[in-house]
């Protein structure tokens, strides 16, 4: 499913989508509105205009794969993937209710359209080493994404991904990095610097795109410029805005794990709406 | 009852015992507000440590301070710390025998929300398995404090099993001592061993199974390492049958400690009442979530009946 948006349906899609994570955040009373604002237009761009998916075959085994290594932005996946048609839109509001589908970290046993499970950070890039490896066995021509959070690459395990995709040659790879510079205890360079970053992931054999996160057609032609590349990993270093979209989140920390209460949700709802 | 959170009380202690003890440095990794390290770090910025997300890194920069003389507390939550850094826990931290305590939070099913990869359901198996290595599972914030004092004025490594909620403080008579377990409520028809806060909830249990007739004994394992045999044994002997009860997988945990000791000693039946040989999942909140895994007072109680009438059949 390939939908080419224009960078003017995206926009809108994007409030709309915006509107119903925070709903979903707020409706559970818990949950993490930053990170997933800062991600959403990256998922957007993936699912409607680059990845080849089926939503009503999620096991076709030709699909490109997202793994979405920073698990706690499950409600921007969830939202899209709804979006996509993989599961009814009516589970949104139950995320994080007993029994759910729609857990608080992504869990492939329960929710279509999720590939791996997460929420233990640092997890996903070598998971999608594997998941690369795997098709350059089968000589098969699908693509991995997997998105990692800038704090989450303090993990040791992200730079055992980073050694390990360009020693295979896996061109069949594309990380992104959610740059959004900030973390739960704070900036990400105040609480472990990571700049310069793009010049570790250049050091370590990568081919590096940097790109601002939340424009669709750079999106559009970083992903693409990744899948072309011949012999080497790629990864998009994307910046974004934490609590991108809602004046009140955007740079703030302690929207990272906060819901936003109700009367924040409909200023939100607002703000996004208007 | 009053309702305090144990790791509440970790960050208020950390402040007071930082203001006596100047060797004490304390490494969190990107978790400082929820483990409430934070409280220190406000209070002593030049001996607080910030490895970012990062456990691995948190375990073996502890042992390093630990070698070069400090005395540390790394903190996590408790999937992360016990999970992730295992190999560097049980091939340095305990094998050296270093002045690292592992305090962790947000364990069992207290991570309500948050969901299976968050809920640490295994780092009592986890740390209990490893030599050299004490576990102390607070019953309260009060316990909590009592325990950190101890574990100040000892050498070598400890793993302390806190958890997010606020948490009932309960009545106690006896002064902590490591390696104690303590008898809250004396009963000959069964004992409850529990742990944590499940050692709160057997108490309400028992008040329930003495509506019903049944005088049941509780006993609070604040030391899961090392066990308090002896006594646990003399509880055997008492009751003749036992109930554990932790809020922890039923396999490795407490249950599986007590049962080990008791096969040595005194074999008796035993009940074990826990999360059985599954993830948790995510709830809006707490309580749900223990009701739906038979963790609550009445489910306690209700379990435990049944099990007395089964074994007396
Ligand atoms: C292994 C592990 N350690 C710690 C955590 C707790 N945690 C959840 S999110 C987070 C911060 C991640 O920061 P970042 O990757 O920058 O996320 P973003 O800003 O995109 O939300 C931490 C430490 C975790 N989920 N997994
Ligand atoms: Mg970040």
């Amino acid at each position: 499913m390939i939908k080419n948006l224009s960078s003017n349906d995206l926009n809108e899609l994007s409030k709309k989508i915006r509107c119903d994570i925070l709903r979903m955040i707020c409706e559970a009373g818990s949950g993490h509105p930053g990170g997933s604002l800062s991600a959403i237009d990256i998922l957007l761009v993936l699912y409607f205009n680059v990845m080849n998916h089926d939503p009503k075959n999620p096991e076709w085994v030709d699909r490109d794969r997202f793994i979405l290594s920073k698990g706690h932005a499950a409600p921007a996946l969830y939202t899209v993937l709804a979006e996509c048609g993989y599961f009814s839109k009516n589970h949104l509001l139950t995320l994080r209710k007993i029994g759910t589908i729609l857990q608080g970290h992504p869990d492939k046993r329960v929710t279509p359209g999720i590939e791996v499970s997460s929420g233990s950070l640092g997890n996903g890039l070598s998971i999608s080493a594997g998941l690369a490896l795997a098709a350059k066995i089968d000589k098969k021509k699908h693509h991995i994404f997997c998105l990692l959070g800038d704090g989450e690459c303090d993990e040791g395990t992200v730079w055992e991904g980073a050694m390990l995709a360009p020693h295979y040659k896996l061109n069949n790879l594309t990380a992104i990095i959610d740059r959004n510079g900030l973390q739960i205890d704070g900036r990400t360079e105040t609480v472990m610097r990571l700049e310069p970053l793009a010049d570790k992931w250049k050091a370590f054999n990568w081919n590096v795109i940097k790109v601002d996160g939340h424009n669709y057609d750079a999106l559009y032609n970083a992903f693409e410029e990744s899948r072309n590349e011949k012999d080497k990993p790629s990864v998009i270093i994307a910046s974004t805005i934490k609590g991108r979209g809602v004046s009140f989140m955007e740079g703030v920390k302690e929207f990272h794990g906060k819901p936003p209460n109700k009367l924040e949700l409909e200023q939100a709802l607002k703000e996004l709406e208007a | 009852m009053s309702l305090k959170a144990t790791r509440d009380a970790y960050g208020e202690w950390l402040k007071d015992a930082g203001k006596i003890n100047k060797d004490l440095v304390v490494i969190d990794a990107d978790l400082s507000e929820s483990t409430k390290t934070n409280v220190f770090a406000k209070e002593f910025p030049e001996r607080f440590f910030d490895v970012g997300s990062a456990e691995q890194n948190l375990i073996n920069l502890s042992s390093g301070l630990a070698l070069g003389g400090k005395k540390v507390f790394a903190s996590s939550f408790a999937i992360f710390e016990t999970g992730r850094a295992w190999d560097q826990i049980r091939n340095i931290v305990a094998h050296d025998e270093l002045n690292v305590i592992l305090v962790a939070t947000h364990a069992g099913l207290s991570c309500a929300a948050d969901g299976a990869s968050h809920q640490a359901l295994e780092d009592i198996a986890l740390m209990r398995v490893i030599p050299n290595m004490r576990v102390i599972v607070p019953c309260d914030a009060e316990e909590t404090k009592n325990a950190l004092d101890a574990l100040l004025s000892l050498k070598g490594p400890a793993y302390m099993r806190l958890r997010r909620e606020k948490e009932p403080i309960i009545d106690k008579k006896y002064k902590f001592q490591i390696g104690n377990a303590e008898i809250l409520s004396d009963g000959s028809d069964i004992a409850l061993i529990a742990t944590g806060m499940m050692v709160s909830y057997s108490l309400l249990a028992a008040d329930i199974l003495k509506k019903k007739g049944v005088d049941a004994s509780v006993i609070n394992v604040h030391t899961i390492k090392p066990l308090d045999s002896q006594m646990l044994c003399r509880v055997a002997k008492n009751t003749g049958m036992l109930v554990t009860v932790e809020e922890h997988s039923i396999y490795g945990g407490l249950g599986s400690a007590v049962s080990e000791a008791l096969s040595e000693c005194y074999p008796v039946p035993i009940h074990k009442i826990g999360l059985k040989d599954t993830y948790g999942q995510s709830a809006r909140s707490f309580e749900p979530l223990l009701k739906e895994y038979g963790l609550t007072p009445n489910q306690i109680a209700e379990s435990s009946e049944k099990y007395i009438k089964k074994m007396k059949r």
